[in-house]
This record gives structure tokens, sequence and C-alpha cells, in this order.
């Protein structure tokens, strides 16, 4: 009797955050759907007309459609290989025996806690400024010419920031997979005469194949979307040299009004993003059972 | 012996990590420094060493009305977790301590919802602001950083709730506790730490989100990351006030974030880490 008033009272303290996502996820995702479908921009929206598969084939025969793809590619490819490779290599040095291990460890993991506007802002700025940042200075103390970053390397310096970004992330689940590491075993495997680096490949990267995984699936997941960075930085330029998917969407949707050829994107957007999470559903299911 | 050499490694090895530890935090550093400078010597080269004027920050704040957005932040930050803790805790609550044969699948599907990519959405959630008088206001953007984060909530208020052991509601039952006394006495002191952890996190990520923020505010209700954005195109605004403006943009969610390494690895991992 009890079991059956508690599991009604616990269907009613479920249904809010069910249903409140429910919606969430059908109503936009099925209007951008139908969007999708229509020719409808918001400059001439009484033109509005049914157009069958046009927007897609429109915004994936697009030139800046593979231009995005590949920049794409290139961000998310760039960042994950250098903050899984930093992260492994940070982790395992703030790991050892150091003096003052807690305020490395606030240092290190500060640039996370940077909102992506004032990270974008920071590097352009300061660091990477042509005339003023930091780099310009190095550049000239040592006789160089000083590098234009965001003309000359766009792509190269927005994976820049965004690695800066994401390595305190990367860095700080490698370690908490690297302290998990049993010692015993470590010490076994040493006083048996295996190398430091034999231990690594044999021992700690395998104990932490699982950490580097999520990683790079939830990164994945969030350099899909990098937005903010390219915007204040340089605009998606020049030309189409930074522009990501996500950006390009953007600029259809809020600078050309295209609301037909946004929502074809934003589906096409989707279809890319699940099958990554594909991968992520199945890596952290195993750790509910 | 092999004290003398074991010390030598470690003031190896220390010099190693605080050589990456400062790099890493250099950028920030030196805004830090930059926001202490004059305007003229902010762009007379580098320098370590800063005049320490606080002009930039009163600039700041007189010139460029910077306590609306912050007051916006705190507003759309706070307001947004709360609501998501109102939403998640009684759903955690009921999928750690009456799970059904579902609940693994409401789960998965839950954290799905935080796989759909923000700009797939973009359309819709636009026009729908704009039709509805959203646009622009902090109610809306509040409901919008509590729906992208529910799902973070929920996860991690469930991750925390299981690791309270159910045999400590059987002895309370077999003291004759009540269903009442059973949530006042028993779990709420137990559920505590969690739900502060998944509050702390989820200030963090609300104060930090930039691409709804942007999208759907233009002067009323834009936050800090709306507010410093609109600095890409020079307005006026030199290197060391743009120093300023960022410090005290980062300054509060940086001091939150090295106080939640561990909730922001479980929170973020959904706990497949922790």
């Amino acid at each position: 009797m009890a079991t059956r008033q508690t599991q009604s009272l616990a269907r009613l303290m479920r249904a809010p955050a069910i249903i409140l996502l429910l919606i969430w996820m059908v109503v936009p995702l099925g209007m951008t759907l139908y969007y999708s479908f229509l020719n409808y921009n918001l400059l001439n929206p009484a033109v509005t007309s049914w157009a069958g598969w046009f927007n897609y084939q429109y915004f994936v025969t697009d030139p800046a459609f593979m231009a995005a793809i590949v920049n794409t590619l290139v961000l998310v490819l760039g960042v994950l290989a250098i903050t899984v490779i930093g992260g492994i290599a940070i982790a395992l040095l703030i790991d050892k025996p150091i003096w003052g291990q807690g305020i490395v460890r606030i240092l290190i993991i500060s640039p996370f806690f940077v909102m992506p506007p004032v990270a974008a802002l920071i590097w352009k700025n300061m660091i990477m400024h042509p005339s003023y940042g930091v780099f310009a200075d190095i550049a000239r103390f040592l006789g160089l010419q000083p590098v234009d970053w965001f003309a000359q390397y766009p792509l190269t310096s927005i994976v820049i920031i965004v690695a800066w970004q994401w390595l305190p992330f990367a860095t700080l689940i490698l370690l908490t997979a690297l302290q998990s590491l049993d010692g015993e075993q470590m010490e076994a495997a040493e006083m048996d005469g295996a190398g430091s680096v034999s231990r690594f490949i044999h021992l700690t990267l395998p104990h932490m194949a699982r950490a580097i995984t999520v990683v790079i699936l939830i990164q994945t997941i969030f350099l899909l979307g990098i937005y903010a960075e390219i915007l204040v930085t340089t605009n998606g330029g020049p030309g189409n040299a930074s522009t990501n998917l996500t950006y390009l969407i953007y600029r259809a949707a809020r600078l050309n009004f295209d609301i037909g050829g946004a929502a074809a994107g934003g589906i096409i957007a989707v279809i890319l993003a699940n099958l990554v999470a594909i991968f992520l559903m199945r890596a952290v299911g195993k750790n509910l059972d | 012996m092999a004290r003398a050499s074991s010390t030598r490694s470690k003031i190896g090895y220390t010099i190693a990590a605080w050589a990456v530890a400062l790099t890493l935090f250099f950028p920030i550093l030196y805004t830090i420094i930059t926001s202490l400078k004059t305007e003229q010597e902010a762009i007379s080269g580098f320098s370590l060493i800063p005049s320490f004027t606080w002009s930039s920050f009163e600039a700041v704040q007189t010139q460029n009305d910077y306590w609306k957005p912050f007051t916006n932040s705190v507003i759309l930050a706070v307001g947004s977790t709360i609501l998501a803790l109102i939403v998640a805790i009684p759903a955690a609550w009921a999928m750690a301590f009456s799970p059904t044969k579902h609940t693994k699948n409401i789960l998965m599907w839950m954290l799905s919802t935080k796989m759909m990519p923000a700009v797939a959405v973009l359309v819709p959630i636009y026009l729908i602001f704009l039709r509805t008088g959203l646009m622009d206001t902090r109610i809306g953007l509040t409901v919008m950083l509590m729906l992208i984060n529910l799902p973070i909530v929920v996860w991690m208020l469930y991750t925390y709730f299981r690791e309270i052991p159910g045999e400590i509601l059987e002895a309370a039952r077999m003291d004759g506790a009540g269903l009442r006394d059973e949530i006042l006495y028993v779990l709420t002191p137990m559920a505590i730490p969690g739900i502060a952890s998944t509050m702390l996190l989820n200030v963090i990520l609300a104060w930090n989100e930039a691409f709804w923020t942007i999208q759907l505010t233009t002067t009323n209700a834009a936050p800090l990351s709306a507010f410093i954005a609109s600095f890409s195109s020079p307005q006026g605004l030199f290197w060391a006030k743009l120093s300023a403006a960022s410090v005290m943009a980062i300054a509060p969610i940086l001091i939150m974030g090295w106080f939640s390494q561990k909730q922001l690895v479980r929170g973020l991992t959904f706990g497949a880490v922790k």
C-alpha cells in the first residue's frame, strides 16, 4: 500500500523535470525541422512558401559550407590534440610531489572559469595584438617582425585560445583519474624492473583510458558549439577562414535573416552532434550499471 | 644518497610545474596587471609593474554603466540556478530513492537533450522570443539558462543522492520515523552538501554562458558575457579599461571556481569520472 503511494508520489516528483525537458526538446526542434522546408526570409516574410529540400541543397552546395565543415574539424581536432596530450603531460607533472601543489592547481585550472568573450578579448588585445600584444613585444625583442595573428592565422589563433580554455578541464579530469591509480601496483612494476616509459604505457595509460575517452567526447560536444570566441575575434573571417558550422548558421539566421537556410543548417548540426553523442552516451551509460 | 636525489627531483618537478602553471595563468595575470595601469602605460610596451591606479576601474563603472550588466549576471545566474533546483531536486530525489525500470532510460534521455547543439534551435527560439516579447528580458533568459543546465543539475543531484545509503532510512523507520521525519531529519542533512555543490557549478556555468546571452539580449537584460562581447568593436574602451572590465567580470567566478574543482569534475562528466 505504502509502496503504491510512494510510487505515485515519485511519479509526481519526476514529472515537472521530464515535461519541461520534453517540451524543450520537441517544440524548438520540431519548429526548426518545419522551417527548414520553407522559403522564409525575415526581410521579406510575405513571400514565405514551401521549399521542399531546396534549403538543404542550397546550404550544402554553398562553398562556405565545405569551408565551415573543414574549419569545424580543424578546430575540434586541433583543440583535442593539444588538450589531451598537454593534459596528460601536465597531470603527470603535478601528480608528482612538488612544493605548492595547491597553488599550482589553482593557477592551472583558472582559464576554465574565464567566460568565452573575456578569454577571446584578453588574447586578442593583450597577447596577440600586432602592435600592443605580448607576442609582438617578444617578436620585437628578438628582432623579428610581429605577426598579425588574426589576419594571417585566424583559425590557428582561435585554436590557441580555445585550447587555453579547455586545457585546464582535460588536466583536471585526467589528474582525478591518475590519483585513483593503484600505488602498490606501480611499486610492484617498478620492483620488477619496469622502466618509467613502460610503466606509463602498460599501467598508467590503460588506467586513464576511460577518462581520456570522456574528455574527448565531452569536449567535442562543447567544441562543436564554439561561437563567442569567433564573434569577438575574427567574425568568421577573413572571408570564411575561421567560420565554423555554428557561426555559419548564426550568420544565415541573424545577419542574412534566412530562416529556412539557417534551420536546414541547424538540422545538419544536430545530425553531426548526434554522431558524437551516441558514443558519449555509451561511455557514460556503462557507469550507471 | 637516495634522499638527496629525491629532493633534487622534487626541486626539478616543482620548477617545471610552476613554469607550466605560470604560463597558463599568464594571460589572466597580465590582464590584472594591465587593469592597474594608466592607458598610456598599457600601450607602451611590455611591463609587469603597473602604477597601481584604480582609475580604469572607476572609469568602467561610471562611463560604461558597469553595474547594470553585473546585476543582470547575478540575477540570471542565481535565478536560473534556483529555478533549476526547484525542478531538479524532486526529480533526482525520486529517481535515486524510488527507482523504476525506466529510471536509467530517463536519465540517459535527459543527458541526450544536453547534446543538442544550441545553434540548431537558434531560429525557433529567436522567433519565439521576438513574437512573445521575451526578447531582452531577464525572465526569458533566466528560463533559457535554466533549461540548458537542467540536465546537468538533475544528473549531478542524482549521483549525490544515490550515495546516501538506504540502510539509514531503514534504521530510521525501525526507530518509528514517519515519511516527514525521514525527509526532514535524515535525508535533508545528508543531501545538503550535494545540493550546495550542484548550485555552485550551475552558477558558474550560467555566469559564463555566452551563446544565448548574446543572441537574446541587447541592452536591458544583457549580462556581463554579452556586455563584454560588445567590446569586440572598439568604442573608446582602451586596454586598461578593457582589462578592468574583464577582471571585474571574471573575479567572482574565478574565486568560486577554485573552491569547486571536485564538483566540476563530477558535474561536467555526468558522474563518469569522480
